[in-house]
């Protein structure tokens, strides 16, 4: 949980409020302005009216250089990101052809597939000479190939479920899987931090949608019993079906969901439990198989196991395991699968190669190792940060380590500062996270060497200081052994 | 007696000393010229208990809130439907199995099968500076790209794609995204917003109802097609509008819509667009580097300015033999996208493979206009053979690439008319060779057009394929409905 200091509140406050009065000042003046330009779209209403894109106009374009930045090689732990510069205060970013290396904190390279590895590419490439760059049909007309079908048996061997189904896009699998599940007269109950993709889907589904404290089994049972005694809004007849959606790790906060309990609550009172695992598939567990695995959780007991494989597998795409019927039922209903170009032979093709290699089925122990490594460099890297006084969230073996900064000026102080010293991070703040939490996001691969991390911890802890977002007290360092066996 | 009569005496002179008490003053007042009377205080007091009364609230039993026990019980009783329903006995579940690439012609079950199923318009599956760029790309930049747009997700070679396919359609910009499906239903949210109105015509395909489901605005349609209903609707909805400046409109079209093969007839569009003041959104996911004459789309095909059409869609996996989509328009609606459209945003962006493909496909078109002039001749040639099919009549475009036939004499239902066709598909499959597919619809499609037979033209089709598809239908189309014709 976050703990916010009220004095940081309230500076935090007090800076939006500042840049909210500049940025109505400036507006005004364009308004101004305009005024006396001709405007050549008459009649027709603007794209943007007022203040919708107000947040846009006057706080995004100020840092807007924090993010978007291009890279011209592969998102591996090091990669060339493109230096931009500006003409006019940061409206419009030109590229240049130079390019720095950085160390990579920002993308999502868990077990380090990102680039071109030396078991999967010449696979990948052998697929794509056979089955072209893709199917240019939908997967029910001429879009199934071998290696599709050899990824759903394979995906469902993995995860531990009767069957799969896979999809070209892992957004779209949650906004079209959903309305086949649910529909009118059920009732969605989800996390209150879910994923756009989640809550997109609930929406398209017309079902009525009803959120519960994050992370909280007690909420989630309350909520529970409330609205099957009350049944459905207005007319009090009972519930069709329910579905809880929640997520493996949350991407903004590092945390893992607390699995046992919410299974145990919706076991109890017959609701179904949708968990996607978008983050977690291949990055937690003794051998990769996600959550479930970490927290001890039979997959028999999670009624859809949904996940991507563009985080830890290299790709791009989605799946969802789950029993025999509801695939079956999918495959005739669900529109991302009659209607969209189906997957990209080659990005299976990368999936299957990463699967067998996390498995140990390449004949080498690669995959293993890849897996303990990420453990210890998260491990490490979060116990470091949170001894030198960062304020750090999420649980241990997590991948993710969001950093607080809070205050919106520190966002592009911290951005900015850390690339001049070589090392790439991600910030994010409003509207992805709450208005007064904003903060780093530092993913961790397996691909990082120890000497990477100490560099970056380094890098970090210098630009924490000059920035000023070590919020808590740093641990004193460690008396050395010599020293206590002489105090004793 | 002696106690009734001090009692009696007593009680008599209370009455005599209150009624005097009573009298006495009364006797006196005089309150705006109307003599007081005993009589008028017992009326008052009467109105003043019948006031009292009237203000009381009506008696309503108390409302209890279910004790603990009570919801214990409702929750044992409730019985959730099961999450799927029962799949349907001989529901076709799974599909051919092509062992090679989807090409005009494939391999399925060991067998070589003339492909008439894949969206493959301009022959480019297998086109070997595809596949050596494709190669290039995976080898400097492996497969995936590992993050979102705004987060090191935008690889340089994006940023090539979107600045190709701009300057080849001639507008000012563009902007990629990962899926082909995700790119319009992610668009019209982002610009339709709940008051706006939206016009759009009876036959968009899912994807397209799924964005005006999402944005929440007032959605309308008008006739498949049909010109005259579109006029109708806009001058019913720009009628007597005052406030129809703050009003945002939208008429959304496909150019050639999957569900009929038709074409969207785009100059009598732009001129009800400008007469009413609509944008416009089109979406030309199978008309891109089909239509025009250089296959620059339906605005080339009708001659029609560029900066005309507000906003153009399109998904690459159909002509340019890639995945993923674009959309492009003024700079104000490409940027406006950057940061408010949910698939771009939220979703990690397209491999950088799929991106060269797509940049080495418009610069092929771009050297070989020639492919077109085949992708027509082919097309007219099907045409013509198929036009005496037995129970299945074209109901597309003649410049249409998809080729839908439907049943002359339609069943009792559309499962039926669909399951009859998938039959056929069958056994042309099984008997001929040749691979060709119903158009399926899902449960959540509210489309009512008819179902049919979806035959998909490719330039690097020969004549001897088109010639083997059309015997082999008319034999197998024959048999089958022979005794439904």
């Amino acid at each position: 949980m976050v703990r916010l200091p009220y004095t940081t509140a309230l500076t935090t406050l007090f800076s939006y409020g500042l840049l909210f009065a500049f940025g109505q000042l400036r507006d005004f003046f364009r308004q101004l302005i305009d005024w006396f330009k001709a405007n050549d779209v008459k009649g027709y209403a603007p794209i943007c009216l007022g203040l919708e894109d107000f947040y846009v106009r006057r706080l995004y374009m100020r840092i807007q250089d924090c993010f978007g930045r291009p890279i011209a090689s592969a998102p591996d732990s090091w990669f060339d990101v493109v230096e931009r510069y500006s003409n006019g205060s940061d409206k419009t970013l030109k590229l240049t052809s130079n390019t720095s290396r950085c160390l990579n904190l920002g993308s999502y390279n868990y077990l380090g597939f990102a680039a071109a590895d030396e078991y999967c590419t010449p696979l990948v490439i052998e697929s794509l000479k056979k089955y072209s760059s893709s199917t240019c049909s939908v997967r029910v007309d001429g879009g199934t190939t071998k290696l599709h079908t050899e990824l759903e048996e394979l995906v469902a061997r993995f995860v531990g479920k009767p069957s799969s189904i896979i999809f070209g896009m892992g957004y779209a699998t949650n906004s079209t899987i959903i309305p086949c599940l649910v529909g009118r007269g059920g009732l969605i109950i989800s996390d209150s931090l879910n994923h756009n993709s989640i809550v997109n889907g609930a929406r398209g589904s017309g079902a009525t949608i009803r959120v519960f404290q994050h992370n909280s089994p007690a909420h989630l049972e309350e909520v529970l019993r409330e609205q099957i005694a009350g049944g459905q809004p207005r007319t009090h007849r009972p519930w069709k079906k329910i579905v809880v959606i929640v997520e493996g790790i949350y991407s903004m906060e590092g945390e893992l969901c607390k699995l046992p309990e919410i299974i145990a609550v919706c076991k109890k009172y017959k609701a179904y439990t949708y968990l996607d695992e978008a983050h977690s598939i291949g990055a937690v567990g003794q051998s990769g198989r996600g959550v479930c695995e970490l927290l001890g959780v039979d997959p028999a007991d999670v009624d859809i196991m949904m996940g991507t494989f563009t985080k830890s597998f290299g790709s791009c795409g989605g799946y969802i395991a789950a029993s025999k019927e509801i695939i079956q039922h999918l495959k005739l209903s669900c529109p991302a699968h009659l209607y969209a170009t189906s997957m990209s032979p080659p990005a299976v093709q990368q999936v299957i190669s990463a699967i067998k290699v996390i498995l140990g089925e390449d004949g080498s122990n690669r995959g293993a190792q890849k897996l303990v490594r990420i453990r210890e460099n998260s491990n490490f890297f979060r116990s470091e940060l949170t001894k030198m006084g960062f304020e750090v969230l999420g649980d241990n073996d997590s991948p993710i380590m969001p950093i607080m900064l809070y205050n919106p000026a520190k966002i592009p102080a911290f951005s900015r500062e850390c690339l001049r010293q070589k090392v790439a991070i991600v910030t994010v703040a409003f509207p992805a996270t709450p208005l007064l939490l904003a903060r780093v996001r530092i993913c961790i691969s397996a691909s990082h060497t120890r000497e990477d991390l100490i560099n970056a911890l380094d890098v970090i802890s210098r630009v924490g200081d000059l920035v000023g977002i070590k919020y808590f007290p740093a641990e004193p360092p460690k008396v050395s052994e010599a020293d206590h066996n002489k105090l004793e | 007696m002696d106690l009734a009569s001090p009692v009696l005496n007593a009680t008599t002179a209370l009455l005599a000393h209150v009624s005097a008490a009573f009298k006495a003053p009364l006797a006196r007042a005089v309150v705006f010229g109307v003599h007081i009377d005993g009589h008028l205080v017992v009326e008052g007091l009467l109105i003043v208990v019948i006031v009292f009364q009237l203000s009381r609230k009506s008696y309503k039993p108390p409302k209890k809130p279910l004790s603990e026990k009570e919801i214990d019980e409702l929750c044992d009783e409730w019985e959730p439907e099961p999450l799927c329903p029962p799949v349907k006995e001989g529901a076709r579940i799974d599909t051919p199995m092509l062992e090679s690439a989807a090409g005009p012609h494939t391999t399925i079950d060991g067998k070589e099968v003339v492909n008439f199923a894949s969206a493959n318009y301009l022959g480019l599956i297998g086109n070997e500076k595809i596949i050596d760029s494709c190669v290039g790309s995976l080898e400097k930049y492996g497969v995936g790209s590992c993050g979102p747009r705004g987060f090191y997700g935008t690889i340089d070679v994006h940023l090539d794609c979107e600045a190709k396919i701009a300057k080849f359609l001639g507008t000012p910009d563009s902007i990629l995204y990962s899926y082909g499906i995700s790119t319009i239903f992610s668009v019209i949210p982002a610009f339709c917003k709940r008051g706006d109105i939206i016009v759009a015509d009876e036959a968009v395909h899912w994807a397209v109802q799924n964005g005006l489901h999402l944005s929440r605005s007032t959605v309308v349609y008008f006739k498949h097609n049909d010109m005259a209903s579109l006029a109708h609707t806009l001058e019913k909805f720009t009628h007597g509008n005052k406030r129809a400046e703050k009003i945002r409109r939208y008429i959304v079209v496909e150019s050639i819509y999957q569900n009929s093969g038709q074409i969207a007839p785009l100059d009598e569009i732009i001129r009800l667009k400008e007469k009413y003041r609509f944008r416009v959104i089109l979406e030309e996911s199978h008309s891109f580097g089909v239509l025009g004459q250089s296959g620059r789309g339906l605005a080339e095909h009708y001659g029609v300015p560029i900066d005309k059409i507000d906003i153009i869609t399109a998904g690459m996996g159909n002509a340019l033999a890639t995945d993923g989509g674009f959309c492009t328009g003024s700079v104000r609606v490409v940027d406006h996208q950057r940061l408010s459209s949910s698939g771009y945003v939220f979703s990690a962006s397209l491999p950088p493979y799929l991106a060269s493909a797509a940049v080495s496909a418009v610069n092929y078109l771009e050297e070989n206009p020639s492919v077109l002039a085949n992708l027509r001749s082919n097309i007219a040639l099907l045409h013509k053979e198929l036009s005496d099919t037995p129970g299945l009549e074209i109901s597309s475009h003649v410049l249409s690439p998809i080729v839908f036939l439907k049943l002359k004499k339609s069943m009792s239902s559309a499962n039926t008319d669909l399951d009859l066709l998938e039959t056929i598909a069958e056994r042309i499959l099984k008997e001929d060779s040749v691979f060709i597919v119903a158009s399926k619809r899902s449960t959540l499609d509210r489309c009512k057009l008819p179902v049919g037979i979806r035959l998909f033209v490719s330039a690097g089709h020969t004549e001897s394929d088109i010639s083997k598809v059309s015997s082999s239908l008319k034999r197998v189309s024959a048999s089958v409905l022979s005794d439904h014709i």
